[in-house]
């Protein structure tokens, strides 16, 4: 084993020595609160991805209109030039995919008929989707048209916003955990002030003394994410509890999911790397005042 | 060895610790360094391991200029050179073995020599039997030896003591300075500082005496 891989051992034998859990937990429960948050969002975003965010309309035509009224509205929709592409549904089939949905078979057996009419699905550039609504609104026959997107739009500005929320969230609770590292180490320099003037008196170099303080920064941040993502993944699965009844009453089998693995990854490292940044800050600010006299 | 020429010391605030100091001190010399308390004695031997830099004149230990070293190099000077304080500046958080042990691990040792030679240290100061102490269960002759022990635990070619016997015992201070002259019998340069005339009679070495920051 070489000298240099010795004294690094050295530094983080010494450094795991001072971790204090403490300090992990106060750190791990402010990142657990974006972190958490992200988890949420991400669950949320697997829903709202699923839905249609393309721009497309719906066009119901009255339930009692004939197949040969659809056919001429066809036609007649072919021939505008701002529709780029156009798809009849047929009200069975309509009714098939609707059974298709979860929880749905239940509802429309339930009904005994088929409630749904003949419809087209519009695709259009999406700024002329909101003239083309109204005009295609007025053509006779059509008892409706829904702009299916609009409201999974606003899902996702909701989501857009919450996610911008998390990082200016993120980006505090960051500051405050290069704070927090700052100030441990500040404590810690204190503490072995004696140790540390001794070792310089008999030829410690700068680096052999700092060492171990950058390990201990490092060490607090990655402890600080882990517990932070044990608190995210007990948060979620508390949760998952009640979400999972509920959407079962809904016919649904969503849950929270887990941050992806290389999302908590990301976490802990950003943690190791933000006490490492407080421990380098903090060791050139308090370091330099000890020299031996 | 150690050779100081014209050198001066002023500390911030204008008080004169030292004025043109010139001596030499050879390889394999024993050299004691006495004067009343406040003569500069401190200040001189605090220069030759950069703990303070000369204001004019040049420090120079093992042919190197030691008041122009540069900040980073001032570990491995000391490295070099076995301290030993009046204050001993031993560490009570950890055993007798443990602070010996300390100036192995800057340089990275195998553990193993490293306690070899640790024990070798303590052994020939004879606190081999008090490793596992703590060192405020020592007297304080045993103290000042376990500095020694540190002090030369890195096998310096250079051993400083500031006042290793004060505030001991004859009978101690008689012990210490025979550890001292045993180094130098084996090819050890020791440099001691002391205001007992009376401990020096009995040993052959260069006498430096100052007073009032200059070499009398």
């Amino acid at each position: 084993m070489s000298a240099w891989v010795r004294q690094h051992r050295q530094a983080v034998l010494c450094a795991l020595q001072r971790l204090g859990w403490l300090n992990a937990i106060v750190i791990g429960v402010a990142l657990a609160l974006p972190a958490g948050g992200y988890a949420l969002l991400e669950s949320l975003r697997g829903v709202t991805g699923r839905l249609a965010l393309d721009t497309q309309l719906s066009v119901f035509l009255r339930p009692e209109a004939k197949r040969a009224e659809a056919e001429a509205l066809g036609k007649l929709l072919r021939a505008d030039p701002r529709i780029a592409r156009l798809r009849f549904v047929p009200r069975d089939e309509a009714l098939k995919e609707l059974a298709a949905v979860q929880g749905m078979a239940e509802v429309i057996e339930a009904l005994g008929r088929n409630p749904l009419p003949d419809a087209f699905v519009v695709t259009s550039e999406p700024a002329s989707l909101e003239a083309l609504a109204g005009d295609l609104g007025k053509l006779a026959g059509v008892a409706h048209v829904q702009a299916d997107a609009a409201w999974a739009r606003r899902l996702a500005a909701l989501a857009a916003i919450g996610r911008l929320a998390l990082w200016l969230l993120s980006a505090l609770l960051g500051i405050g955990l290069v704070a927090v590292t700052f100030n441990t180490i500040r404590l810690q320099i204190l503490t072995q002030r004696e140790e540390i003037e001794v070792s310089k008196l008999i030829g410690a170099t700068d680096g052999f003394i700092r060492r171990p303080f950058y390990y201990l920064g490092l060490l607090q941040g990655l402890a600080g994410g882990i517990v932070a993502l044990a608190i995210v993944g007990l948060g979620l699965g508390l949760l998952n509890y009640p979400v999972g009844e509920l959407a079962r009453s809904y016919g649904s089998a969503f849950r929270f999911a887990f941050l992806p693995a290389g999302d908590a990854l990301a976490i802990v490292a950003f943690a190791g790397l933000l006490g490492w940044l407080g421990a380098q800050l903090s060791v050139n600010r308090h370091l330099r005042d000890i020299e031996p006299r | 060895m150690v050779s100081f020429s014209a050198v001066a010391k002023r500390y911030p605030g204008g008080q004169e610790a030292l004025k043109s100091i010139s001596f030499s001190v050879d390889t394999g010399e024993l050299a004691f360094l006495t004067g009343r308390s406040g003569a500069g004695k401190s200040t001189l031997l605090k220069l030759i391991p950069a703990i303070e830099r000369p204001t004019s004149g040049s420090v120079i230990v093992n042919g190197q200029n030691v008041g122009a070293l540069k900040r980073g190099a001032v570990p491995y000077l000391r490295r070099n050179i076995g301290l030993v304080f009046q204050d001993q500046k031993l560490l009570y958080d950890r055993s007798v073995f443990d602070n010996v042990m300390l100036p192995l691990a800057f340089s990275g040792q195998a553990s193993r020599e490293a306690a070899r030679r640790a024990r070798a240290a303590l052994d020939k100061v004879g606190l081999l039997a008090r490793e596992r102490s703590n060192p405020i269960q020592l007297s304080g002759g045993e103290q000042q030896r376990l500095a020694i022990a540190r002090a030369v635990v890195n096998r310096p070619a250079l051993l400083i003591a500031d006042e290793p016997t004060a505030n001991l015992d004859p009978e101690s201070a008689a012990r210490i300075l025979e550890i001292f002259v045993a180094f130098n019998q084996v090819g050890v340069t020791v440099l001691l500082a002391t205001h007992d005339q009376s401990l020096i009679q009995r040993h052959r070495g260069k006498l430096l005496r100052l007073e009032a920051g200059r070499l009398a």
